[in-house]
């Protein structure tokens, strides 16, 4: 009795979880455009999403500039995470709450401000500047996630290292690298999500002619939304629920390891 | 007289404000087993860190065989380290630990591995190779962290505190392994503690190091027979340490008792710190001795009674194998060679230098 109870609640949790989501999968299979009525199973909108140039157009950004802002994002963070454990301590947590202020401030005043910025500096707005809009808000995750891995006793073992006659080089690759690089890889991914899933700074960041995902369904949403956007969403969650699977199963067996 | 493998000369070093060492001179020959002893924050690791490598000296120079290392980076210097928290490198697996110096050094790999077991042998380690390094105790991931040192052969090896994370009995054997080890290899040790009876133990030289200097230099016999100061009597075990007044040559006066010893040369009528070991100090019957006394606190130490005798307006620690009760009347006696003169401190600033403990 008590155990079925247990089963009912968890279902309807796991319901409640994932019932929106559930409804755009199954409205992205509708034959007809309606968002009431089933009229029958079809691939008419994943058809039509991919003969679509502007929505393909707008995936291809979004992904390109998570990538490469992601990767310039690590980059970048890391290197100031190792500059700045090798701080004194006051500009050190000088700087690293400065570095909190674009994690706390208002996406709409970010957008704003970079947009402001971009044009005074003669900037053309475009995909590049989209680009260094996302490098600006990932980069203080990135230092959130390196820095903590920094502090656990890796200036002792990067001296061992040059004690055993690596040179400052080597014991970074050897030993530093190593001990840091869970840190690294969630500061990526974290960077990575937060590109994808960001409309505001895009949106002001984007110019006339470049649209991402999130920026394209957005202008649509005047003109009526169409299932073809069902199907991109759609998509886009199997990706998402795969990545998850591959993170769950690889960590599993890091641990078992 | 042969060189000296590592010399250091005028060391000065400050962080800050702070002067942890001042106008250090220190001298390490080959194949000595060297041990800086001093309280916690007196500049022991900052010294061997010095020697290390890692920190550079605001002033003054480290020799290695002869040859000027002041600029010299640590990973270019012909020694190695065993850290004060192991800093084993939590990735790679006790063998690769080992190995790592040789791979860097681009060892062959036959070489390698022969090296590696031999190490892990050495340090009661065999077989350990694919262990993680958190599945080992305190105590072995100290010896891996030994292993990793000495497989390099380095002609000096440093070593900071490297028992100090161990309980006492696991830290006993260590030592005597220590010792073992460093005649099988034949190599220099500098060794860093601050714990005296290790110091005591193993080495061929002990350094007491106090606010930045030298407090004395010696062999352990030394340093516990006859210290040159108060902070070293009342760092390196227990001691009486009474003042007193050296009325002439092989006479000195306590309490206003006279007393025969055998130190010369402190003039006559100067007042002088006396030391005296409380396994030193005679019970005798009333009158026989020469400051007649009460004991006023008696308890059982393992081997040994510890008891205090009022004595001359002091209390006096007595160690002794025969039990006297706590208000027994008896007579304190010291045999001249048992008795250490120390000269007084001349001014108040080196006196407080001397008792910051
Ligand atoms: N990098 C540093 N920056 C500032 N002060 C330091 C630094 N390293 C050491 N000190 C200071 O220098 C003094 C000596 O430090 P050191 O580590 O040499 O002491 P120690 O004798 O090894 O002590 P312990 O037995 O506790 O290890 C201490 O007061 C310490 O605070
Ligand atoms: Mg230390």
């Amino acid at each position: 009795m008590k155990k079925a109870l247990k089963n009912i609640y968890l279902i309807i949790i796991l319901l409640f979880l994932y019932m929106p989501i559930l409804t755009l999968v199954v409205l992205s299979f509708n034959q007809s455009k309606s968002m009431f009525k089933w009229t029958g199973l079809s691939l008419r909108w994943y058809r039509e999403l991919f003969s679509n140039g502007e929505i393909l157009r707008a995936v291809w950004n979004t992904f390109s500039i998570a990538f490469c802002a992601a990767v310039a994002a690590t980059l970048i963070g890391t290197l100031g995470a190792i500059g700045l454990q090798a701080m004194k301590k006051r500009p050190r947590n000088l700087i690293l709450s400065v570095n909190q202020i674009p994690l706390l401030n208002a996406d709409i005043v970010i957008g704003i401000s970079l947009m402001l910025t971009f044009i005074a500096a003669g900037l053309y707005l475009s995909w590049g500047t989209v680009l260094l809009a996302h490098i600006f808000f990932c980069l203080p995750y990135v230092l959130l996630s390196v820095m903590p891995r920094l502090r656990q006793s890796t200036a002792s073992t990067y001296e061992a290292a040059l004690d055993l006659g690596a040179s400052s080089f080597q014991a970074f690759l050897t030993v530093v690298l190593p001990e840091i690089w869970p840190g690294i890889i969630s500061g990526f991914l974290l960077s990575f999500t937060m590109s994808v899933d960001d409309f505001v700074v895009t949106h002001f960041t984007r110019g006339a002619g470049i649209n991402t995902i999130s920026t394209l369904i957005y202008s649509q949403v005047r003109v009526g939304i169409r299932p073809v956007l069902f199907a991109l969403s759609t998509l886009i969650f199997l990706v998402v629920l795969l990545a998850l699977l591959v993170s769950n199963r690889m960590q599993r067996k890091e641990e078992t390891a | 007289m042969k060189d000296a493998l590592v010399e250091l000369q005028h060391i000065t070093k400050a962080f800050g404000e702070n002067v942890v060492l001042d106008d250090l001179s220190l001298a390490i020959e080959e194949n000595e087993f060297v041990t800086l002893l001093g309280p916690s924050g007196c500049g022991k690791s900052t010294t061997i860190r010095i020697v290390g490598g890692f920190e550079k000296p605001d002033q003054g120079r480290v020799l290695f065989e002869g040859k000027d290392i002041t600029d010299v980076p640590p990973n270019r210097r012909n020694l190695n380290t065993v850290f004060q928290k192991y800093a084993l490198f939590p990735h790679l697996t006790v063998g690769q630990n080992v190995a790592y110096g040789l791979v860097i050094s681009g060892k062959t790999d036959q070489y390698i591995r022969d090296k590696v077991r031999y190490g892990l042998k050495l340090v009661n380690l065999a077989g350990f190779e694919d262990r993680r390094i958190e599945s080992l105790s305190g105590g072995q991931q100290q010896r891996v962290a030994m292993a990793r040192a000495i497989v390099n052969e380095p002609k000096l090896l440093l070593l900071d505190e490297p028992l100090g994370a161990l309980d006492l009995k696991l830290r006993e054997e260590m030592e005597y392994e220590l010792r073992n080890l460093k005649e099988e290899l034949g190599i220099t040790f500098l060794y860093v503690t601050h714990d005296q009876e290790e110091a005591l133990t193993m080495s061929d030289k002990v350094v007491v190091l106090n606010g930045g200097y030298i407090q004395q230099m010696g062999t352990p016999e030394e340093i516990y027979n006859e210290p040159e100061n108060a902070f070293v009597a009342s760092f390196i075990g227990d001691s009486n340490i009474v003042p007193g007044k050296m009325v002439r040559d092989r006479l000195v006066e306590i309490y206003g008792v006279p007393f025969p010893c055998v130190d010369e040369g402190f003039g006559e009528n100067r007042p002088v710190d006396v030391v005296i070991r409380p396994e030193d100090l005679i019970l005798r019957e009333p009158g026989a001795g020469k400051l007649d006394g009460t004991v006023i606190s008696n308890i059982f130490i393992g081997v040994h009674y510890e008891m205090q005798v009022a004595a001359g307006g002091f209390e006096w620690l007595v160690q002794n194998t025969v039990s006297h009760p706590v208000g027994e009347h008896v007579s304190l006696d010291v045999i001249p060679e048992n008795i250490q003169i120390m000269k007084r401190p001349a001014s108040e600033d080196e006196e407080a230098l001397a008792l910051d403990v």
